[in-house]
């Protein structure tokens, strides 16, 4: 029986862009809560089907039988759109992201994209850009002062971190010379490098960038909860604050589906070539990239329950004085890097040693740092502290 | 919907609100008409936010009405007056001891030092003395209540600044404190645990283990919080610098408790005017120089930990004895005036009890910090942005029960 390939193709986006994100979703949903349940010696929920694990289906379903709330002095259709606005483009950028390399179904090779554009990188930014308009026009719509502060920071956060998050993709892309998703991920297995290791810099750059991108802490100032008391999502209730929310987590898979595949090798298994790791190819391409994926998901939650939030103007000094120039230097050093080695991949590597070697040291030297301000603290309290043994 | 005004209520209103404007007119002609301006594209335009009385960083029903330029902080002017309950009043309506559980409901997270604080005013009018045990047994619960007080703060005020987790484990062992209040005299919050003369109850077998093994623990929780916070560059970067208020200007404005004592001044009743057994006792007073939000977080955590010191050594010097002094079965104070007050948690609590020879106080009035201290907030925001008016309602420590009464 031989499809046609188109068949492929709509099943693909039925299945990877339409249905799994909702799905992921509520399990990261669930993930969050027991794990930051547990970071917080809670339990966080267990009651809804064994171990909790149909709370998402529970909270699903009582948001959709949730009254619709319209405010009565809202932009009606401004305010209906925006939900929508926030998730679609999140979810199309889940078109361009490969899940795994070619898989034999019958006679055919499916490749796990729905396509494999020459300008991916391209389209992702741009697409992901797009979803801060349902943020600030949800904000402005509700006519509510709250949401209005929410959408009005998620406009110049946004707008910051988007910059620092290109350049620090454009390093990559010098390492490649390709912004297809699927030739990145080959680049990265035949050169048996995994871009993180030269762009170690970028990397910390572009995920610092798409956490704030995403507003998850510590710079989830649109929707402080304590500040804005949930900022521009306050006036929106049952399945228009689920887009919202899907929206959100939409936008966490997609911003680590990105950062795997850019810069942990994609569907690769960790360091391929050694032979002594060779064992690892067993283990299908698609759950790396799942396991990858999970990994700095749990970053995300794991940040949650660990920073208290930035200030809104430290948040711009952050983007503007800090990852700019940085993602700048180190794009001239990227650039530097290969031009000046007659092979592009041992300019790489050495450069990834360079890195390395610094990360070390910044390292080393932040937690002496630490523990001589601590020590610095104590002396200055004096017996206040010093006493303080019972 | 239309800007007019629909009931008759909302038409008092808007009348009440135009007399009241050609009022201020007339008082100040001098004063030219405002134009109405014309708005271009980059007129900054001031914006009034009503913060609370339902907002979740107002820590009770505060409202707070800020004039914004963007998210700065022109004007903040508090309106209180939301929880109020004539509770002065309801003093003078009930006999002496009636009086001890409607302080319960002043400052509801430090139930104990409002009892402790109440108490001392009439027996300062009875002249009573207090047993020892006693003593002793009201100092530890003064110090349990404070670090539960503190330990409510220092996981609110995380949550203010976004940090969660560190709620969940100020939580945790405040809960423990809670039980052992509630093996002590039944009641979680509202304890009513201290009696005219002395105490209820004496101590129930294995209660001083158990509060002598939680003083154990302690420090190192308290460590695990500032693990969490205090080298924390982003905890760092929303507190040092914020709301910083100098040592005299606090003592113009009347301020008390651990917010004077980060301004460097070194004032704390159990010192400076000791009661109970304090003078005995050897504890630091910690203080700051600083005077701005993060010195304020370090004080606070430095006294959970001196507050242990203190219930280690009541611990250690309880023996069996008395709880209640020689107090007469109906309270009739002779016709005289005191004010006795005490180091509560967020600073000097005072109750100032006139007595006309009845068995009923002829006036009872609190000296409550949290609504002393509140008045600094305009003070202190100025100029901040919203995000920091949120660390400062947090570092100031209110609760509305003792502000509004």
């Amino acid at each position: 029986m031989n499809l046609p390939p188109e068949f492929w193709t709509y099943l693909k986006v039925v299945l990877l862009v339409a249905t799994v994100p909702a799905i992921v979703g509520f399990v990261i949903v669930l993930a969050e809560r027991r794990i930051m349940g547990f970071m917080q010696v809670r339990l966080g929920p267990n009651r809804v089907g064994p171990q909790g694990t149909l709370q998402g289906l529970a909270d699903l379903l009582k948001l959709v039988t949730k009254e619709d709330i319209t405010p009565a002095r809202a932009e009606r259709a401004v305010h209906f759109l925006s939900p929508v606005l926030a998730v679609i483009p999140a979810l199309t950028a889940l078109a361009v992201i490969p899940f795994g390399p070619p898989i034999r179904i019958g006679k055919q090779m499916v490749p796990l994209w729905v396509a494999d554009l020459n300008i991916g990188l391209l389209f992702l930014l741009a697409i992901t850009s797009i979803g801060v308009y349902g943020i600030i026009l949800g904000g402005w719509s509700s006519n509510n002062k709250y949401s209005l502060l929410g959408g009005l920071r998620s406009a110049a956060q946004l707008v910051s971190y988007e910059v620092p998050m290109g350049l620090s993709l454009v390093s990559v892309l010098l390492m490649t010379r390709s912004l297809s998703l699927v030739e990145i991920v080959r680049r990265q297995e035949s050169t048996h490098l995994w871009f993180v290791f030269p762009g170690l810099v970028a990397f910390f750059v572009y995920f610092v960038s798409g956490v704030a991108e995403t507003n998850r802490n510590p710079f989830d100032l649109p929707e402080a909860e304590s500040e804005l008391v949930s900022g521009f999502n306050t006036e929106y209730s049952g399945v228009k604050f689920a887009f919202f929310f899907l929206g959100e987590y939409t936008g966490m898979i997609v911003i680590s589906c990105i950062a795997v595949t850019v810069f942990f090798g994609g569907w690769l298994p960790p360091f391929s070539h050694v032979p002594a790791l060779a064992f690892l190819g067993f283990v299908p391409g698609a759950v790396w990239f799942l396991l990858k994926v999970a990994f700095f998901i749990f970053c995300y939650i794991w940040f949650r329950s660990t920073f208290p939030r930035y200030r809104f103007d430290q948040l711009m000094a952050l983007g503007w004085k800090w990852l700019i120039p940085i993602s700048l230097a180190n794009i001239l050093a990227v650039a530097f890097a290969i031009l000046l080695t007659p092979r592009r991949t041992n300019g790489l590597v050495a450069l990834s040693w360079i890195y390395g070697g610094l990360f070390v040291m910044m390292f080393l030297l932040s937690k002496l740092r630490r523990a001589l301000v601590r020590r610095d603290r104590l002396a200055a309290s004096g017996p206040a502290e010093a006493g303080a043994e019972v | 919907m239309s800007d007019e005004p629909i009931s008759q209520a909302e038409k008092d209103e808007a009348a009440y609100f135009a007399e009241r404007a050609k009022a201020q007119g007339a008082a100040s002609p001098g004063a030219a008409p405002e134009a109405p301006a014309a708005h271009t594209l980059f007129d900054v335009q001031e914006m009034e936010l009503n913060f609370g009385p339902q907002h979740p960083s107002t820590h009770g029903v505060l409202r707070l009405v800020l004039k914004v330029d963007g998210e700065k902080i022109l004007e903040v002017k508090p309106d209180v007056g939301y929880l109020h309950r004539g509770t002065e009043k309801l003093f003078e309506t009930e006999t002496y001891p009636m009086g001890i559980p409607h302080t319960d409901r002043l400052d509801y997270i430090a139930a104990a030092t409002n009892n402790h604080a109440f108490c001392l005013a009439v027996e300062k009018l009875l002249g009573v003395e207090i047993p020892r045990r006693a003593q002793l047994i009201r100092v530890i619960l003064d110090e349990l209540q404070r670090i539960s007080s503190h330990l409510v703060w220092l996981g609110t005020s995380g949550i203010d600044l976004g940090a969660v987790t560190p709620f969940w484990y100020a939580f945790r062992e405040r809960e423990q404190i809670l039980d052992f209040f509630e093996e002590y005299c039944g009641a979680r919050l509202t304890l009513h645990c201290m009696r005219i003369g002395g105490l209820p109850f004496d101590l129930t077998p294995g209660w001083t283990d158990r509060v002598s093994e939680f003083i154990s623990d302690l420090p190192a929780r308290i460590d695990d919080y500032e693990q969490l916070l205090t080298d924390n560059r982003i905890w760092k970067r929303r507190t040092v610098g914020v709301g910083v208020i100098s040592g005299e200007e606090c003592i113009e404005w009347g301020l008390t408790g651990p917010v004077l004592r980060a301004s460097g001044v070194e004032w704390d009743l159990r010192r400076a005017k000791p009661y109970e057994c304090y003078e005995e006792l050897d504890f630091v007073v910690p203080t700051r120089q600083g005077g701005d939000t993060y010195d304020r977080y370090i004080v606070r955590v430095q006294e959970m930990r001196q507050s242990a010191r203190i219930v280690r050594q009541c611990l250690d010097r309880l023996e069996p004895g008395e709880i209640r002094g020689k107090v007469p079965r109906v309270i009739k104070p002779v016709a005289e005036e005191v004010y006795a007050s005490i180091e509560a948690p967020k600073g000097e609590l005072g109750f100032y009890c006139v007595s006309n020879g009845t068995n009923k106080p002829y006036r009872m009035h609190v000296r409550p910090p949290s609504f002393i201290n509140l008045q600094a907030l305009p003070r202190l925001a100025k100029g901040h942005l919203v995000s920091d008016l949120v660390a400062l309602i947090g570092t100031i420590d209110i609760v509305l029960g003792e502000v509004d009464r």
